[in-house]
């Protein structure tokens, strides 16, 4: 079993995110880059299945940005366990997702994979998920939202969870090589100890592989702005009875213990 | 190119989820707006039953066919891609839940349509469609066009308001069969949560209870809301420390970080460990009697008042 | 670890029927430690394998005497005590997989009395850092790993905003960057004071401190990064030396006399290990650089308060500075100092050293009480009777702990956490009315 692995770094939500001055993007000159998060479970359940009695080898593919350190994202992998890292393409900034799918399956035309692991999302992801939009390219089976992978024996077979709201989850069985979008691992991200990432950063090599190019979004961004929320509560007050109708109002304007008589 | 409005219905035990009336309402507006139909796409087998149920579209399209009886990521897409591809409409909404991610990028990537993510609204003007669209959890608000005028659009639960798509019409129903098949990921079970199985960082509704609960028998309270709000009891630390609730409902550094859509913060001061695992919320609603506790300084909204005069009418108000 | 063990059986007793040494005869029952025998049938390569680890090889010399089972706080709470680490370690647990590996809080107060030198300082650390390489690190902490290593402190927050705190102040607070020119005194920091709201109110008395005193000082702002000295006591030295390299960094960008730091920790740090990395410079707990110039404070108020204080374990016991802050507390007009049954040298532990600030909920599993419970209990019965105790402290660890820990043990009203510098700073304000 030879499992791919794609990951990305985004921008990280402890820093106050500014908008640039054009208005449609961000203000990269104070960003600090993370990994994504359901990237590094994707990467996880990647090492526990090689681990946990499957075998193979976890390759992990990371689009060659400049913005943050995509060498440190690698090694990273490197010291969590991957058998091999690969960097696609060359790229001034974060692609989009479709262009991000497009460098991805030129990158696995040389690489052998049964099963392909990535984040469900990236908070960064406004054209969709990478991992559908890649499944579709290369012609796969996909599936989302990915809570559960259990390898069938003769490892022509895969059994996932896919996660939907109020915590019902639906079993399906897909056949492989399949793409996944990991929504989480069954144990935390392992600990990448600094010690091995430093001497990883100096030793490992990582491979370097063309890609990418062309696809584009096809969106426009207009204008991103920052949504006000106001530094301090607002404050609700009156009876009980009065506090409730406002606070029922609040969460059914998102959906939520609606009211809505059906 | 049509300007219809074609809104992907997502079904389970028989009933339409709610997140396809909120599409569906949005969808006739948008119709008005376009000069086209607002067309509800019903996938499944033997389900021109509820086709009814969708009676805010102007028309229902029913695919069916054995293969469509429960979802399934290859089987939708292969059933959708030549319907869109011949309908040809100004926009696709689907809702951003876990199966509705699968059919949108699979679409987009297919047709080589643009896809607009988590969107949050969805108007038309005369410079064609626009979203808005949520990106780095909540924090920027993008506005984007499709360059082609067409796209699909997936929409974040809770957009739109759901009775708007819920009115009684009569819509022309077509059924066709699946242009083609795909059973390369097969459906097996639907599993539910077992009760008393919680895990907190899952849950989008979260009811948190701190020391200003008093009593242990007050839990009650706070869990019947929890029900009524279709979500789960968690806690600060001390909670769990006299065991009122088990150490898997703690929330904080020391505990689960947490990031629901909604956090009720019901008599939790609001200590920096307690914030750590929970300040990543959507929303957050704080009842706390004192009106300097430091809660207040995440919370978007605020209460102050006792909590056991509160919770109570909350549940009775929700439904309870 | 399965290579086969050299046991070596005792298949007789060989006790000779009479010997002779230097024509004394010297008979007896003793001589049978003559022949060939195994100290324990138990396998020795977990002890070896521990001793191999650079600080491991102290845990050999443990001979069982048990004198340090009654001074380890984590001892009074649970099962845990450093004579039994190395019994089990003797009987072939390398420790990698138990959950006593966390527990000790590197308060280094069975090192105080042990006779052989046994040195959980140097132990744990090397173990720790052997179960970090392997993966096995409790969640809470790797959490706490992640953050130091990505904003340069344990809380995650943005590193641009290590000196936000001074918007509060009051009083002008010089970043060195921006100054240009040498000072004096580089203050640096630390974590909880930066972020931690409570250590920010610690923080800003010192600001005003130092302003009163004129006192030429500068702090690094987004420049200083976390000491991680806990990190490295947990196990993580490569955070420790990465974070390490990067305050060196900025120590060697400036000018500055002395460093005056906020934090015992960092005060280990900087005066321990940072040598050793290649920086060397004078090293001052705030309290050794404010005890000489206390005469040169004015107090405006008498602040009336029994207060009792709690020696930081690495400022105290781990680095012998037990006068400074008691000199300190003595000048503060109305203070009148009591000292708890744990005190200097046997000082308590609060719990939160060698990593125990982020293995809170992971060490509350195999413990009765928190330490830091147990200390808030003997500060109360030691000035909190009449309401009015003051529990002080010298580390910006304390005063998130201790509050915590009197709320959970239901003193609150019978006892206030303060640090030093927000007592000085309290009597340097005029009478409330
Ligand atoms: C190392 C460490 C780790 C920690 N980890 C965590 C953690 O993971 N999670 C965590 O939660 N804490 C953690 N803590 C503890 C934290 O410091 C606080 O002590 C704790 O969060 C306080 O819990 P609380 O808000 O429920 O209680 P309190 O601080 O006592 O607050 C109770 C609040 O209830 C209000 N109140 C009282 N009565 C009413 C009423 N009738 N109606 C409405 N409001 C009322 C009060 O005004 C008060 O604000 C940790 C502490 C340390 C030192
Ligand atoms: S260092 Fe402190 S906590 Fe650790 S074993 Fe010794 S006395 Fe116990
Ligand atoms: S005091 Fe030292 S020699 Fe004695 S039992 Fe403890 S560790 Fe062993």
């Amino acid at each position: 079993m030879d499992y791919v692995v794609l990951l990305k770094q985004v921008p990280d939500l402890a820093e106050e995110l500014e908008i640039d001055a054009d208005g449609t993007g961000l203000d990269r000159e104070w960003l600090s880059f993370v990994a994504s998060e359901w990237d590094e479970y994707a990467l996880e359940e990647a090492l526990l299945l090689r681990d946990q009695g499957h075998g193979g080898t976890v390759t992990c593919l990371a689009l060659g940005v400049e913005t943050g350190d995509v060498d440190e994202l690698l090694a990273t992998c490197l010291a969590r366990g991957a058998d091999r890292v690969i960097k696609v393409g060359s790229f001034e900034a974060p692609p989009d997702s479709h262009t991000a799918a497009a460098a991805f399956a030129d990158a696995l035309a040389h690489v052998h994979y049964d099963l392909i692991l990535t984040g469900v999302q990236a908070i960064d992801d406004l054209d969709g998920q990478v991992g559908p939009l890649l499944a579709t390219r290369l012609d796969l089976p996909h599936v989302s939202v990915v809570t559960h992978i259990a390898l069938a024996h003769h490892h022509t077979t895969v059994t996932v969870h896919q996660e939907y709201a109020g915590g019902i989850v639906a079993e399906f069985e897909a056949t492989l090589p399949a793409v996944l979008g990991v929504q989480t691992s069954r144990e935390t991200p392992r600990y990448a100890p600094v010690s091995r990432i430093r001497q990883l950063m100096k030793t490992a090599t990582i491979e370097a592989m063309a890609g990418g190019g062309g696809a584009g979004s096809g969106l426009v961004i207009e204008a991103m702005a920052i949504p006000e929320t106001g530094s301090t509560a607002e404050m609700i007050s009156g009876n009980p009875q009065a506090i409730a109708e406002r606070i029922a109002a609040i969460l059914s304007e998102r959906g939520i213990g609606t009211a809505v008589a059906r | 190119m049509s300007g219809d409005i074609v809104v992907i219905a997502e079904h389970r035990d028989g009933a339409i989820l709610d997140p396809t009336y909120e599409l569906l309402g949005r969808a006739r507006s948008l119709a008005a707006a376009s000069g086209g139909e607002a067309i509800a796409v019903l996938l499944g087998s033997g389900v021109a039953g509820l086709a009814g149920s969708l009676g805010a579209a102007a028309r229902v399209i029913v695919v069916d066919g054995p293969g469509l009886a429960s979802f399934s990521p290859t089987a939708y897409q292969a059933a959708l891609v030549p319907l869109v591809r011949e309908r040809e409409p100004a926009l696709v909404l689907i809702a951003n839940s876990g199966s509705g991610m699968d059919v949108a990028a699979g679409l987009s990537a297919a047709l080589d349509l643009p896809l607009a993510a988590y969107a949050i609204d969805l108007t038309i003007d005369a410079g064609g469609p626009l979203a808005t669209c949520q990106l780095y959890a909540g924090k920027i608000q993008a506005k984007v066009r499709f360059a082609g005028g067409r796209g699909i659009v997936t929409a974040v639960a809770g957009s739109f308001p759901a009775e708007a798509g819920m009115g009684p019409g009569s819509p022309v129903i077509e059924t066709v069969a699946p242009a083609a098949t795909d059973d390369r990921i097969r459906f097996v079970d639907l599993l539910r949560p077992e009760a008393g199985d919680v895990d907190i960082t899952r849950e989008s509704v979260l009811v948190s209870v701190g020391r200003g609960i008093g009593e242990q028998e007050n839990i009650e309270l706070v869990e019947a809301l929890a029900a009524a709000l279709g979500g789960a009891v968690s806690s600060s630390r001390p909670i769990a420390d006299l065991g009122w609730l088990p150490r898997t409902r703690q929330g904080g550094k020391s505990g689960l970080k947490v990031k629901p859509r909604v956090y009720l913060a019901l008599g939790i001061s609001g200590a920096p460990e307690h914030l750590e695992g929970m300040r990543g919320a959507e929303l957050i609603i704080a009842v706390n009697s004192d009106a300097r506790a430091p809660i207040f300084s995440v919370a978007h909204y605020g209460v102050v008042a006792d909590l056991l005069d509160v919770v109570p009418a909350l549940t009775a108000r929700v439904g309870g | 670890m399965s290579r086969d063990l050299p046991i070596i059986k005792v298949d007789q007793t060989f006790e000779l029927a009479q010997a002779v040494v230097d024509g004394v005869d010297i008979s007896g029952h003793w001589n049978r430690m003559f022949s060939d025998r195994s100290v324990t049938e138990y396998p020795t390569e977990a002890m070896d394998w521990v001793t191999s680890l650079d600080g491991g090889e102290s845990l050999r010399d443990c001979y069982q005497c048990g004198k340090c089972v009654p001074v380890c706080p984590v001892n009074h709470v649970g099962d845990y005590g450093p004579r039994k680490l190395n019994a089990k370690v003797l009987r072939g647990n390398n420790l990698l997989d138990d959950p006593d590996l966390w527990l000790c809080t590197t308060c280094g107060n069975c090192y105080r009395v042990c006779p052989k030198e046994v040195n959980p300082l140097r132990i744990m650390p090397a173990i720790r850092e052997q179960a970090v390489l392997e993966g096995k690190v409790p969640d809470e902490l790797s959490e706490a790993f992640r953050n130091l290593q990505k904003s340069g402190n344990p809380h995650g927050h943005s590193p641009r905003k290590r000196a936000d705190w001074i918007a509060g102040a009051d009083v002008p607070v010089p970043l060195i960057s921006e100054l240009g020119r040498p000072v004096d005194v580089l203050w640096y920091v630390s974590d909880y004071t930066s972020y931690h709201a409570r250590g920010q109110d610690a923080a800003r008395a010192m600001a005003r401190i130092l302003t009163a005193l004129e006192v030429d000082f500068a702090i690094l702002g987004n420049e200083e990064r976390s000491d991680a000295d806990s990190a490295r006591l947990a196990g993580e030295t490569g955070l420790f030396e990465m974070l390490a390299e990067k305050n060196i960094e900025s120590f060697r960008k400036y000018e500055f006399k002395r460093l005056v730091v906020m934090d015992p920790h960092a005060y280990n740090a900087f005066r321990n290990f940072y040598p050793k990395l290649g920086w060397e410079g004078e090293v001052l707990h705030y309290t050794q650089f404010l005890a000489p110039l206390i005469d040169r404070i004015e107090f405006r108020s008498r602040v009336e308060l029994d207060v009792t204080y709690h020696d930081p374990c690495y400022l105290g016991r781990n680095n012998d500075e037990f006068d400074a802050p008691r000199r300190l507390l003595e000048a503060i007009p109305g203070v009148r100092l009591t000292e708890m049954p744990h005190n200097k040298a046997n000082g308590y532990c609060c719990g939160g050293g060698g990593g125990g600030m982020w293995l809170d909920g992971f060490v509350a599993d195999h413990v009765s009480e928190r330490l830091s419970e147990r200390r808030v209990r003997e500060a109360v019965a030691t000035v909190g009777a009449d309401g009015t105790g003051v529990l002080s402290v010298a580390c910006p660890y304390e005063p998130s702990r201790f509050e915590d820990a009197v709320k959970s043990t239901g003193n609150d009203g019978r006892i206030v956490v303060r640090d030093i510098v927000e007592l000085i700073d309290q009597a340097m304000q005029p009478p409330a009315h």
